[in-house]
């Protein structure tokens, strides 16, 4: 569907995506995972045909985005960032322009708009000004709009960002759902948890390269270890404790607030802190996450 | 959580592709089509009575004090005199009005440009599509113009019927460079400013209430370089069957003009704000 060599975008002397390399198959859902910044958004405004590519090749759906990018969109959705949505008009009446912008007859549009309300939950919104409605609602309409064309591709840049949990949880179901449709979705988040149940395989991106690639599971693999054990003495006292226990994992790394001690027996090392004769004020075994995957390969400095 | 249909649209659905496809910018202009809908009565309201008080007012009223005076101006009353004068003025704030905050709005507030560019429409189906509309616009309000003109008794001669490209054309010769420069702007401060110093005096110098020949030298060639004027002149000499055919050729080539430059500008400054 997607078929990116040394894909590269810049602004001026300022290099957003640094020469990259991905295919993404058919069915498959692929999600570009970064901070601030990383270049993700550019990729896949280049995906979208909206941004011209600046170096290196890019095929989306076997077509070129420079020449062919009407094409491409006719068959693709897209979910920007931002709402692009019209707040004056209704919920329906943004369904029906957006419609024509492809091209369908307006009875297609109606039959595929009832069906679309009825998918985002929008149904007895239908007649309503889109301008009060939440941000869920809004977000769950521009999804519905970007399925009016019945695209083989969509995008979604960073779908639940400012929604509430249950908002978040309900566009997942619908997302989850269009997967298995076999809709192709592309995905860009900054949320691991999003990230772990939509995406079959994803690239972490940093300074406009990938850091790594694969699946939720495989990079957990590579990236961390099996459990991660965190630890919390009384503030202050982190930096002196950390050497002594630091043998106790493959890998360690002190916060200002606790220790986390990455291991693949995480129970036996708590096991061991405790023959050391440490009394952490509270500990915690859990698994390794993406969030610590992300957090190693793109380092815990807070990006603006 | 209630169980959600599947998007995949049900099967018996057949698409017919249409046999002559919707040109790109056609499916634009459908979106502001869209959106007059909402406010289409009192637009046409407005249209009609906005003519209906000036030329009561202006044109009758105090007309009759420079008609009992001066015996009426260039040949004619006052008030057959204002009304073309006016109806190319309307079409210039029209022109201008419309390719201000909307085009704006478009780009940052509602952000509606940028849900065209994700369909398949390019930038430059988004600029004719909003021109186009905006075209659409002043052929509503330069007929309802016409129309009262009309009632009012100023309409001299058939060519007045050519009016309602002359108002389009004059409207257009602002809203091309108008979207041009909108589309440069970051906040609408700009637009006021715009309006004070442009549009108003505008208004009230190029020969809509009274001949430039009226004003100092220096206005009076300043005025010739404005588009308003060659506007109100057009619309003057068709409405009063008055004035030389080339002339009025000449001027309506000046506004033409200003259309293919302002939509030169426009390619420019749409594609340098929407392709990034």
């Amino acid at each position: 569907m997607v078929e990116a060599h040394k894909l590269e975008k810049r602004f001026g002397d300022f290099v957003a995506v640094d020469g990259v390399d991905f295919t993404i198959a058919k069915g498959e859902s692929f999600g570009f995972l970064g901070p601030n910044g990383a270049g993700k958004t550019s990729t896949m405004r280049m995906i979208s045909c909206i941004s011209p590519v600046s170096g290196g090749t890019l095929r989306v759906l076997g077509l070129d985005p420079a020449t062919e990018g009407a094409q491409i969109r006719a068959r693709m959705g897209l979910v920007p960032q931002e709402d692009s949505l019209d707040l004056d008009l209704t919920v329906l009446d943004n369904l029906m322009i957006y419609g024509r912008y492809f091209d369908l007859p307006k009875k297609v549009i109606r039959q595929r708009a009832d069906q679309l309300l009825e998918f985002a939950q929008l149904t007895e919104r239908a007649n309503d000004r889109v301008d009060p409605l939440s941000g869920g609602m809004k977000r769950r309409l521009t999804i519905a709009r970007a399925l009016i064309s019945d695209p083989d591709l969509l995008i979604l840049d960073e779908p639940t960002t400012g929604l509430d949990p249950q908002a978040r949880h309900l566009l997942w179901d619908r997302l989850y759902r269009l997967k298995q449709q076999g809709v192709t979705l592309v995905i860009t988040t900054h949320y691991m948890d999003e990230a772990e149940q939509l995406c079959d395989r994803l690239v972490v991106m940093d300074k406009g390269r990938f850091a790594a690639e694969g699946s939720p599971r495989q990079l957990i693999g590579q990236h961390a270890t099996k459990e991660v054990v965190e630890l919390r003495f009384e503030p202050g006292h982190h930096e002196e404790i950390a050497p002594r226990v630091a043998g106790l994992a493959q890998r360690h790394e002190v916060l200002p607030d606790r220790i986390l001690l990455y291991t693949d027996d995480g129970d036996a090392a708590l096991a061991e802190v405790a023959a050391m004769g440490l009394a952490p004020r509270s500990t915690l075994v859990r698994r390794s996450t993406l969030e610590d995957v992300f957090l190693r390969l793109t380092g815990r400095t807070l990006v603006d | 959580m209630t169980s959600a249909p599947p998007v995949v649209f049900e099967h018996g659905e057949i698409v017919q592709p249409r046999r002559v496809a919707t040109p790109m910018w056609l499916r634009a202009a459908l979106y502001w089509g869209y959106q007059y809908k909402r406010t289409w009565r009192s637009s046409i309201v407005t249209s009609f009575l906005i003519p209906v008080l000036y030329l009561t007012s202006m044109g009758v009223a105090l007309g009759s004090l420079v008609d009992k005076h001066s015996h009426g101006v260039s040949g004619v009353s006052y008030v057959a005199y204002l009304a073309p004068g006016l109806l190319a003025a309307t079409c210039m704030q029209i022109g201008a009005n419309d390719t201000m905050w909307p085009v704006m709005g478009a780009i940052k507030w509602m952000r509606t440009y940028l849900a065209m560019l994700a369909a398949p429409l390019d930038v430059y189906d988004v600029i004719l599509g909003h021109l186009a509309w905006v075209a659409a616009r002043l052929g509503i309000v330069t007929t309802i113009y016409l129309a009262v003109m009309a009632a009012f008794g100023t309409v001299h001669s058939p060519w007045a019927i050519l009016a309602l490209p002359a108002g389009i054309l004059t409207g257009m010769a602002f809203a091309a460079p108008m979207a041009a420069f909108s589309a440069t702007q970051e906040k609408d401060v700009a637009f006021s400013t715009v309006y004070r110093f442009i549009v108003i005096p505008l208004f009230l110098f190029s020969g809509t209430f009274f001949p430039i020949s009226q004003l100092p030298r220096l206005l009076e060639y300043l005025a010739y370089v404005t588009p308003l004027y060659h506007g109100v002149a057009l619309c003057r000499d068709l409405t009063l069957g008055s004035g030389h055919p080339w002339v009025d050729v000449g001027h309506a080539a000046y506004l033409a003009l200003w259309v293919g430059v302002g939509y030169a500008f426009c390619r420019r400054t749409f594609a340098a704000r929407l392709v990034v």
